[in-house]
């Protein structure tokens, strides 16, 4: 861990001059990735921009019937907020599948769009790893995989986006609104991650410049037939293997509908539209369902450790699928999958 | 007995929760310095250069201590021996630019600040002269040879394999493993006047470390004193002196100046651990399932510089009558540190695999589980031909059983369902010694009826100052908030390092034959009282009982404590005994469990839980029913852990842990564990010791895995062989 400054941001403007200003400024929200970063001096930021005290915490409704999420509020929050479980259960379920109640209670909205991969190398600066090191090499493609990528790898980088909130959110197609120094923008969910291509030190559209601010949630919300299902090596506290975001809306037994995103098994939560497009119009059963998983998993490709995650995603898609059909959502709390 | 055999809580229980014990890294000077260890990023080759330069510029950096300038250290392996050292040449910390391991720590940045350490040990530049390592056993098999066992073969087991009815042959494999105790390791040391040094220390043997600092740095044991009197778990990891201890004594020398040493959670992967073992298992029985031959044989890593091996073969032809038995234990010496003990070694691994292998020939046979263990159950130890002290196996398999309704079992694998899930129940034997060691104690009563009991052993969270409480509480007729408890601190009378279950009946002992003494004493002073009701009695008449010694014959007849000693003048009685146990050639002496495991499997998804576990164990008298419950629970968690989750990823091309961290080392959280039912069968057992005690600290994990396994057969007909039972072995 490095020595370093720290400044607080008064408001979203300050906050943006101070990272313009300083190329080696970081911003810090909950700290529950940071500072791990920090400490295995993976992260070396000469100056922390604490943007807790800004005002981004409040979950509003929008006049189009969505919903606006400031960047900062607390993960636990969002989770159990009355109108999040009403009416967008799936990205309340998501959320409760990650991490534990404390790293929850600590961890912000915009943190953790922003945390960076669990790949073991990355996290070790004794061994090469090109998203830490550009040019230094992947250790990982030769080396331990299980919890790597299976969709969207490059010869460069085969790491995940670990996290649960943004699968929902994908599936959601939620808008990510930043500000920078040039004003304001939105970022549709599934322009926001990046594939590692040949640039895998750069996780996101996000430019360095500015801060996420909210997350917009439009009015859709698939109440009625989602489901969120993270399987993972132990029941609780552990990084998805695979998880599946689904979301229906049905019609007569039929597919009106459809959003289909998967975590643990790529750099961004992965989604397909073809995969979308065959569930629309179906039947809401098991063939639909599998012909979705096959286009999904289409381009799958396993390394040494991780194949089985291509077969698992299947099952999970299927599983998941019948779930939001049957409206019995996977309870996060209970450890049985329904 | 008022306290023995009854759910005492611990009365250390309040210092630990409000935060008022003290732990080894919590100690403190008001010249404290702060350290922090640079780890090797190579397996094996030597330092080339090693620069400090810009750690030292940092300011409030007072020195980095690398091999090329730490204080004088002893240059012969004896100086370094400690008393759990296996057979070789012991790993010496900053003693050369040799590296013999990922994560050997090389340097020690000592600073003013803890932070400003740690930056600073970002800074130590080093260049390696890199050798080809090797840290995989996989590739190195060919090259394992023989250690010696201590067990003979019986009879001829290739023979009698070859020609039995019924045959099972298999490999299993138990991974990397470590402890992972929650309080990481640390010694804060203090330098006082003239060189003397206080080491508050994590370890589970502090007059161990006492000499071992001793000596590797010629200090005489008078100018150094250990203490550790909270331990925040070790599981044996705290058995061996631990290399922060030398750096730290090293800082302290160097400096002339306390300094604390904690290492990170990383460092922890460069201590030992349960080595990784291939076990092959041949058992051979006849139609009615006795036995006719068992061949175990064990294949495990080591260091290149030491031979750490625990007996995994043997339990095999122990516990199950069989006329033909052969062991093989085989070593791998790779380029890693020395692997160590950890809860239940060897057993926990051999027992394991012999465990699921009898389970594989109980379905071969057709044979429900149970009742193949009780055809082949033996009264005597097989290896030994001796008869055990007490063993109340059969009574754990039928409490264990009917407490589990294992008779509800229907024996296919996949015949038993929970809607999606598929159930499966398995079981197995555990089984572990109860071994005793010589234990000195000091007993200090004095006339206002308290007493304190001394010895020199540690509780690292195992519950010992309870037990010891509660025995000399009994012993000498005291409430028990009127004993203190005294124990982890060099300077008290002699003992053991803590592990190997044998703490228990250990001090137990020692503090009944000290007591003896004290009521030796006090019957004497009553006896000169005018008119002593006591008069003419011996002292294995009188017993001492609420504060008064009362003749066994009539409770009428007695004295207080409290008048005799003032009656004699005397305010206080010490006594002081190192107890040794009786050697005893002609029994067994172990313990024994049953226990019953099921599990639910998505059949879709090969998501595996542990819904119910039932661990019946006979281990003699229990002495707090609390706490050596906790013991097995922790066990059986642990062994659900074992079966389902641990494994220390190492990166072979780098040969370095990739997962040392507790987020990415999986261990069981609450959401794995389920209903844990622990059953205590009776074992009255007069012969083990007078008291009847075997100890608990381990049994409770033997066994475990296996009947999870097994459990996961029985739920999906698919064997899984290789540990941990993850998702991709079930579905794959
Ligand atoms: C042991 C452990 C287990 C975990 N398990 C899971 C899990 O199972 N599932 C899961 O989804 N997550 C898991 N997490 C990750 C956790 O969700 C993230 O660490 C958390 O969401 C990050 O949020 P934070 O506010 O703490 O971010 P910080 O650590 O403060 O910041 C993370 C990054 O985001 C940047 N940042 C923060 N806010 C903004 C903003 N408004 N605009 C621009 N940049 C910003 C920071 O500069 C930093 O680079 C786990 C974490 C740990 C430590
Ligand atoms: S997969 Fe990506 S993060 Fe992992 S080692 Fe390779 S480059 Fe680094």
């Amino acid at each position: 861990m490095i020595n370093f400054e720290y400044a607080r941001a008064r408001d979203v403007a300050d906050a943006v001059r101070q990272i313009s200003a300083d190329p080696a400024a970081t911003f810090i929200a909950g700290g529950t990735n940071l500072i791990d970063l920090m400490k295995y001096d993976v992260a070396r930021p000469m100056r922390l921009i604490d943007i807790t005290h800004l005002a981004l915490k409040t979950v509003e409704e929008t006049a189009n019937g969505g919903l606006r999420i400031g960047a900062l509020v607390p993960n636990s929050d969002l989770a159990y907020h009355p109108v999040v479980e009403k009416r967008y259960p799936l990205l309340s379920s998501a959320i409760l599948a990650g991490a534990s109640q404390q790293l929850r209670n600590m961890a912000s909205t915009g943190g953790n769009l922003m945390q960076r991969t669990r790949c073991f190398y990355f996290y070790d600066v004794a061994t090469p790893c090109n998203k830490r090191e550009p040019g230094s090499g992947c250790s990982a493609i030769n080396g331990i995989n299980r919890i790597n990528a299976i969709l969207g790898t490059s010869e460069a980088c085969i790491a995940t986006h670990p996290s649960d909130m943004c699968v929902a959110l994908a599936a959601l197609e939620a808008k990510v609104h930043v500000a920078g120094p040039a004003g304001e923008r939105a970022i549709a969910f599934a322009e926001f991650h990046r594939l590692p291509g040949d640039r895998p030190e750069v996780d996101t559209n996000l430019k360095a410049d500015e801060i996420i601010t909210a997350i917009e949630l439009p009015a859709r919300g698939f109440a009625a037939n989602y489901s969120y299902l993270k399987i993972r090596d132990r029941l609780s506290y552990a990084f998805a293997l695979v998880s599946v975001a689904a979301a229906l809306e049905l019609e007569g037994g039929r597919i009106k509908e459809a959003r289909l995103a998967l975590g643990g098994v790529a750099h961004k939560p992965w989604r397909n539209a073809e995969a979308e497009a065959a569930l629309r119009g179906q039947p809401a059963k098991s063939d639909a369902f599998a012909r979705a998983a096959e286009i999904l998993l289409r381009d799958a490709k396993g390394f040494a450790h991780n194949a089985f995650k291509i077969d698992l995603a299947r099952r999970a898609i299927l599983r998941t699928l019948a779930q939001a059909a049957n409206a019995t959502p996977q309870i996060q709390s209970s450890k049985k999958i329904r | 007995m008022t306290y023995i055999g009854t759910p005492t809580p611990r009365v250390d229980g309040r210092a630990k929760v409000t935060g008022s014990a003290q732990y080894a890294g919590e100690f403190t000077a008001p010249d404290l310095v702060y350290g922090s260890v640079v780890t090797s990023t190579i397996a094996k080759g030597r330092i080339a250069r090693i620069d400090a330069s810009q750690a030292l510029a940092v300011e409030g950096v007072l020195d980095v201590l690398t091999h090329e300038n730490r204080p004088k250290m002893a240059s012969g392996d004896k100086g370094y021996n400690d008393e759990v050292a296996p057979t070789g040449s012991p790993f010496r910390p900053l003693f050369d630019d040799k590296i013999k391991f990922n994560g050997q720590p090389i340097a020690l940045v000592l600073a003013e600040e803890w932070e400003i350490s740690r930056f600073a040990a970002t800074l130590v530049q080093v260049d390696y002269d890199a050798e080809t390592h090797s840290t995989d056993l996989h590739t190195r098999i060919d090259k394992a040879y023989m250690v010696e066992k201590p067990d003979k073969p019986r009879g001829n087991a290739a023979k009698a394999h070859a020609a039995a009815a019924v045959r099972h042959e298999a490999e299993y494999y138990i991974p990397i493993e470590h402890h992972n105790p929650m309080e990481l390791f640390a010694s804060t040391v203090t330098w006082n006047d003239g060189g003397k040094l206080t080491v508050f220390d994590k370890t589970q043997g502090v007059q161990n470390v006492q000499r071992y600092i001793c000596g590797i740095f010629g200090l005489k044991p008078d100018d150094v004193r250990v203490m550790s009197p909270f331990v925040g778990g070790a599981f044996g990891s705290g058995l061996r002196p631990q290399y922060q201890v030398v750096l730290a004594v090293q800082g302290a020398l160097q400096l002339k100046r306390a300094v604390r040493l904690v290492l990170t959670r990383d460092q922890m992967y460069g201590l030992g651990y349960r080595p990784a073992t291939i076990e092959r298992v041949a058992i051979a029985a006849r139609n009615d399932g006795t036995l006719d031959a068992i061949t175990h044989e064990a294949i495990a890593m080591t260091s290149q510089y030491e031979e750490f091996s625990r007996n995994d073969t043997s339990w095999s032809a122990l516990l199950y009558k069989s006329a033909n038995a052969k062991y093989e234990h085989k070593l791998a010496r790779l380029d890693v540190p020395t692997p160590s003990d950890m809860r239940a070694p060897g057993a926990a691994t051999g027992v394991y695999a012999l465990e699921c292998a009898m389970d594989e020939l109980a379905v071969a046979l057709k044979l429900d589980p149970v009742e193949l263990r009780l055809r082949c159950y033996s009264d005597r130890d097989q290896n030994n031909d001796l008869p055990y002290t007490s063993k109340q196996l059969k009574e754990c398999y039928r409490k264990g059983a009917e407490a589990f309704g294992w008779a509800k079992r229907t024996p296919e694998p996949r015949s038993m369902r929970d809607g999606t899930d598929l159930v499966g129940w398995g079981m197995a034997t555990g089984v572990w010694e109860a071994l005793q060691m010589p234990m000195g104690n000091r007993i200090v009563l004095t006339a206002n009826g308290h007493a304190e009991v001394s010895c020199a052993t540690s509780d690292i969270g195992t519950g010992t100052y309870t037990i010891m409480a509660q025995v000399a509480s009994d012993a000498l007729g005291l409430p028990i908030d009127n004993v203190t408890v005294k124990l982890g601190d060099s300077s008290l009378p002699h003992s053991q390092v803590e592990g190997g279950s044998w703490t228990a009946a250990s001090v137990a002992y020692a503090i009944t034959t000290t007591a003896d003494e004290i009521r030796r004493e006090l019957l004497a002073l009553a006896q000169k009282m005018p008119g002593s009701p006591l008069a003419g009695l011996k002292h294995d008449d009188v017993v001492l009982s609420d504060g008064m010694i009362v003749a066994k014959a009539a409770a009428s007849r007695s004295v207080p404590l409290a008048d005799a000693m003032r009656h004699g003048g005397v305010e206080r009685i010490e006594r002081e005994k190192l107890s040794e146990f009786k050697e005893d050639n002609k029994h067994a002496r172990n313990t024994h469990s049953a226990i019953f495991v099921e599990v639910k499997v998505d059949e879709q998804l090969g998501v595996i839980r542990v819904t119910r576990a039932v661990n019946a164990v006979a281990a003699g008298r229990i002495i707090n029913t609390k706490t050596a419950a906790s013991q097995i629970m922790g066990s059986v968690v642990w062994g659900i852990g074992m079966a389902l989750h641990e494994e220390t990823l190492v990166d072979h091309a780098f040969g370095r842990v990739m997962n040392a961290n507790i987020a990415e080392y999986h261990v069981p959280v609450n959401a794995d564990v389920h209903d844990i039912k622990v059953i205590f069968v009776e074992e009255p057992d007069s012969t083990v010791n007078p008291l009847g005690i075997k100890g608990v600290g381990e049994i409770g994990i033997v066994g475990v895995a296996a009947a999870v396994a097994n459990a996961v057969y029985h739920a999906t007909g698919k064997r899984v062989r290789d540990l941990p039972i993850t998702i991709d072995k079930i579905l794959g």
